[in-house]
């Protein structure tokens, strides 16, 4: 009997008891009538191969294993960055749910939202009456200043018009006429972050007069799970230098309340007289581009500057956003940052002969490819393999344009609309030292032996690196640390049997 | 060893009434059917009987914009009952969304070489665009399903897991599914679980059950010599290995498990449960369409049994045992003797650690009820209970475990939920992800009770000493006591009164 109660078995090892060995063995062999193992071995093996790889990456309609979400997704994320913002999501009720979960799996936090809980009279009749009783109960219930309401498939495919169906929401007093009910449709396939945003700022910005104030800024940070981090770290900076800025949507404090006896639905976020008053900003900063190009759009159609980055992390592209920053403001950089610019400077100098001709495979979204890409080379390492599965032709431009400026990059190869089935087999058959993703990449770490790091949203099975940053200098520290712990274990892993490597285990690295 | 105890229900009657209060009128006319306290029969019916009424209403559509915690027919299908089986490929047909978020989340372990011939922790989807909504998604379907043949040919069949778009655009999948089963050779079968069907996830249940005897039984040719003992465990999706845990005790006892749906299963095993002499039945929530279509069709009695905690064990072996007749009963016996000094020595250890705490739970199938006696084991006392996607039989069912005063919530929604356990206080709360962090910001121990936390197996003698371990470690950790900051509490009681 494997279990005694003085030490309890957890699964792992509790299945690899003998009794429970021989159990799945024979239930093998005797039900489940399995491909004999010689056959599973070869095909194994053939996955690995130049040829499937070919036939993988011909693939046309197959998606598997894709590193992306659903638009909806990022709505409801963007609404979470808005004072005592609730999220209403018209449609299905099980998006919901999942959305919900998956923000809570990454964040270790509550994620609030609704659904108009819309079933087949609805898909029949259309939604009108979910959104009339639910805009009432959500108001009533959950005390909101703001309900943002976004959409998912099945109101879009039978075509609810959300603002008609506000409209009509107020008329019958659900909510008070003059009460905050932006909206986005948000199908599954556009930008649900950059919709939702733009929502929100066409909200409360149409009709209204701007008065420009020169020097201020409005800062799009993106959708991005690291947010509780790399937010904070940015008005550090920023109020380093004195900049006077707003942040259009911001989710650090909603994803990282503390815990002390109350239970916060909402906290910080944009306030809503904030974003009214950033009408008048000179400029808009995003700070990744490719889920706010609509959104920067209508910034320059209120006549606002616009810039954008691309997940401004490691040295150039935190150099390059600061001096943007120093432009607009006008106000200088100060001497502080410099020091720590040099101090990240500093630790690359120190680690630099661990970094220099590592080869990376790096997957995620289109910005966040983009900057680890340019800040491995800025270490010496080569990106090897570049994917996003929603990156479109002009980010694969982008990309190229950036790998061609390094010698570094220049064995990359720029792999847009790809999905981790294809990564495996480029792991196979073009293999790196490191791979850099989020928690889904696990699996091509079982498979290829690529030693993971999780720097990108979501990451379910690590806990808390999401509260620390990933930008500015102080982020790039970080990102140079957690690479450089994931090159020393393996390492260490590879030289530590006893009398056979372990004359390579060195005591200083 | 059933614990005496009764809840407060007048007190959770005015609970009741006091979150009642705050809904739009329509809205608290609606939820009050969901809400009650349970009775004893004996107070309503006059029968001799100390179970207890759980009457609620269930089973019917969520209230818009409450944050109901349901999910959707698709994650009753694709999420529970078919993503399990594990030689088969199950396509998210629809955009990326549903087959990202439930991607790996259900914790069905499996044995295999994943992505050769097994393929449950993997993401296969149709990644439907604007295109394929407006001009329909047959063509690409045929497509995938060539490219899976080419790309994973041990596959031993496709499942085609509908999401919303598919019903709403007029896609026929049957069809599809017909002419490239017949051009594989492969068992293809399609099912309507979108998303907007029925009210929560027991749809989608239902609709995989259909699927199975519409698509999966009598189509192929089963050879397999049959014995007196063979079962087949239904409803265990072996989260965490609860169905190994479960098969182990099934066949020290003698039985034969020719099949177990659906956690680590493979197609033949769906495909040979018509010839077994017995359907065990865990989850009979998700399941018990198809126990029935079994008996009626094949003639094949199903019994409902409850592996959590040594009480229900021990019933449940001894019914099982009862249906085979005195050899099998003999050593079922056997069995409860062999694993007897393990249960007391885990009660031994966590008795007195957990001993009178009070435990709030809101889950899913079967385990609002079932895990209620595993807890009682441990000395620990239910307050409250529910489930998502319960049917008027669930709640029939839960008059069994439960003790009169007991707070029963049907489709709770997170206002409710949240305000019935800041007042009620209890100390463990068993409910999903998404109720975990607004618990424990409370300060209030919890456990996740739909994926066990990342830990488990809990079904099992070798599963309830996990359980019991987990609840300790749950309430029993340090970090609740950590809660207030020590300058703040000595500051001025006169202050915090004035807060209030």
């Amino acid at each position: 009997m494997p279990q005694s109660a003085e030490q309890i078995l957890d699964h792992a090892p509790l299945f690899r008891e003998p009794e429970y060995r021989q159990m799945l063995a024979e239930k093998k062999l005797n039900f489940e009538c399995p491909h004999p193992d010689q056959i599973v071995t070869d095909q194994g093996a053939y996955t690995e191969t130049w040829e499937y790889r070919e036939k993988n990456l011909a693939r046309e309609a197959l998606v598997v294993n894709p590193a992306k979400g659903c638009q909806p997704l990022g709505a409801v994320f963007a609404a979470a960055g808005f004072e005592r913002t609730m999220s209403f999501v018209h449609g299905s009720q099980g998006c919901v749910a999942y959305y919900r979960s998956h923000l809570s799996r990454h964040f270790k936090e509550p994620s609030s939202a609704v659904s108009s809980s819309m079933t087949e009279d609805a898909a029949v009749f259309g939604g009108l009456k979910n959104m009339v009783d639910g805009l009432a109960n959500t108001y009533t219930l959950y005390d909101p200043k703001m309900i943002a309401v976004s959409t998912t498939c099945m109101a879009e495919v039978i075509g609810d018009d959300l603002h008609g169906f506000i409209e009509n929401a107020k008329n019958e007093g659900s909510v008070p006429p003059e009460f905050d009910v932006p909206f986005a449709h948000t199908p599954a396939f556009v930008d649900g972050y950059d919709a939702m945003v733009k929502g929100i700022l066409e909200h409360f910005w149409k009709g209204k007069e701007r008065t420009k104030e020169a020097g201020t800024i409005n800062i799009i940070p993106g959708f991005d799970g690291f947010c509780v981090g790399n937010n904070r770290e940015l008005k550090r900076l920023l109020n380093l230098m004195g900049v006077s800025y707003t942040f259009i949507q911001d989710a650090s404090d909603q994803f990282d309340t503390p815990s002390d006896g109350e239970f916060r639905m909402y906290d910080g976020g944009t306030k809503i007289k904030d974003v009214r008053a950033a009408l008048n900003a000179e400029a808009t900063l995003s700070l990744q581009h490719y889920n706010t190009r609509r959104t920067l759009e209508y910034c320059r159609e209120v006549e606002q500057a616009t810039a954008s980055f691309h997940y401004p992390l490691g040295v150039k592209a935190t150099d390059e956003f600061l001096m943007k920053v120093s432009d607009i403001s006008g106000k200088e950089i100060p001497e502080t940052i410099r020091l720590e610019r040099g101090r990240l400077i500093d630790a690359m100098a120190d680690s630099q002969s661990w970094l220099h001709g590592k080869k990376y495979a790096i997957y995620g979204d289109p910005d966040f490819v983009y900057a680890i890409a340019r800040f491995v080379m800025e270490t010496g390492g080569e990106p090897i393999h570049c994917l996003a599965t929603n990156g479109t032709p002009a980010w694969e431009r982008e990309m190229k344009e950036l790998l061609a400026s390094s010698p570094f990059g220049k064995d990359a190869q720029v792999w847009a609309g790809k999905d981790l089935w294809a990564m495996r087999s480029l792991l196979f058959t073009e293999p790196v030292d490191l791979l850099i993703g989020n928690s889904y990449g696990k699996y091509l770490e079982r498979d290829t032996g690529t030693p993971l790091i999780r720097l990108m949203f979501p990451i379910f099975d690590r806990h808390h690196h999401h509260r620390f940053p990933l930008m500015g200098y102080q982020g790039g520290l970080r990102v140079l640390t957690t690479i450089l712990d994931k090159i020393f274990d393996k390492l260490d892993r590879e030289s530590m049997q006893v009398g056979v490597t372990d004359y390579s285990y060195d005591l200083t690295r | 060893m059933s614990l005496d105890y009764e809840n407060d229900s007048a007190r959770h009657e005015e609970l009741i009434a006091q979150v009642l209060s705050q809904y739009p009128h329509k809205a608290a006319k609606r939820r009050q059917k969901h809400l009650s306290v349970a009775t004893d029969r004996e107070e309503v019916g006059g029968e001799a009987q100390t179970i207890s009424e759980c009457d609620v209403k269930s089973n019917i559509k969520s209230i818009p914009g409450v944050m109901t915690i349901r999910g959707c027919a698709y994650a009753g299908s694709k999420g529970v009952v078919w993503g399990p089986v594990k030689d088969m490929v199950h396509v998210s047909h629809g955009p990326v969304g549903c087959g990202q978020y439930s991607w790996s989340q259900r914790r069905n372990y499996y044995v295999g070489t994943t992505g050769v011939d097994t393929f449950v922790t993997m993401q296969f989807t149709s990644d439907f665009q604007e295109k394929d909504i407006v001009f329909g998604g047959d063509k690409k379907l045929e497509k995938i399903i060539d490219e899976i043949e080419e790309l994973f040919p041990l596959n031993n069949g496709i499942t085609v897991q509908s999401e919303c778009p598919i019903g709403l655009i007029g896609d026929d999948i049957e069809a599809v599914s017909r002419k490239k089963a017949k051009e594989h050779e492969k068992t293809i079968v399609p099912v309507r679980c979108e998303g907007f069907r029925g009210v929560s996830q027991s749809l989608g249940h239902h609709i995989a059950n259909d699927a199975i005897r519409d698509w999966v039984f009598g189509k192929a040719d089963v050879e397999f010599e049959t014995g007196p003992y063979d079962v087949n465990v239904v409803g265990d999706y072996n989260i965490g290995g609860d169905a190994w845990a479960s098969r182990i005790l099934l066949e020290e006892m003698g039985l034969r498990v020719v099949g177990n749906w659906s956690g680590d299963a493979t197609l033949a095993e769906v495909e040979r449960a018509p010839k077994a002499k017995l359907n065990l039945i865990h989850c009979y929530r998700s399941m018990n369409y198809i126990c029935r279509h079994m008996e009626e069709r094949y003639g094949i009695p199903w019994l409902e049994y409850n592996f959590f905690g040594p009480s229900q064990i021990e019933a449940s072996l001894r019914k099982i045992a009862k249906h085979f007749g005195p050899t099998i009963e003999e050593r079922a016996e056997k069995v409860i003797s062999k694993y007897r000094p393990l249960v007391d020595a885990v009660i031994d250890k966590y008795w007195p650690r957990l001993e009178g705490k009070r435990v709030m739970l809101y889950v899913g199938g079967l385990r609002p009820r079932h895990v209620i006696t595993a807890y009682e084991d441990l000395g620990m006392q239910i307050v409250g209970t529910g489930y998502e996607f319960a049917h008027n039989d669930d709640y029939q069912r839960t008059g069994h475990y439960v003790k009169k005063g007991t707070l029963i919530y049907d489709d709770v929604t997170s206002y409710e939920l949240d305000k019935f356990i800041e007042r009620i206080r209890p100390d463990l709360v068993g409910s999903g992800i998404k109720e975990k962090y607004p618990v424990q910001k409370m300060g209030i121990p919890f456990r996740q009770m739909h994926s066990w936390d990342y830990s488990g197996p809990y079904h099992g003698y070798d599963g309830f000493a996990i359980f019991a371990r987990d609840m300790d470690l749950a309430i029993n950790n340090p970090v609740w006591d950590l809660y207030d900051a020590p300058w703040k509490k000595v500051a001025a009681p006169g202050a915090a009164v004035s807060a209030e």
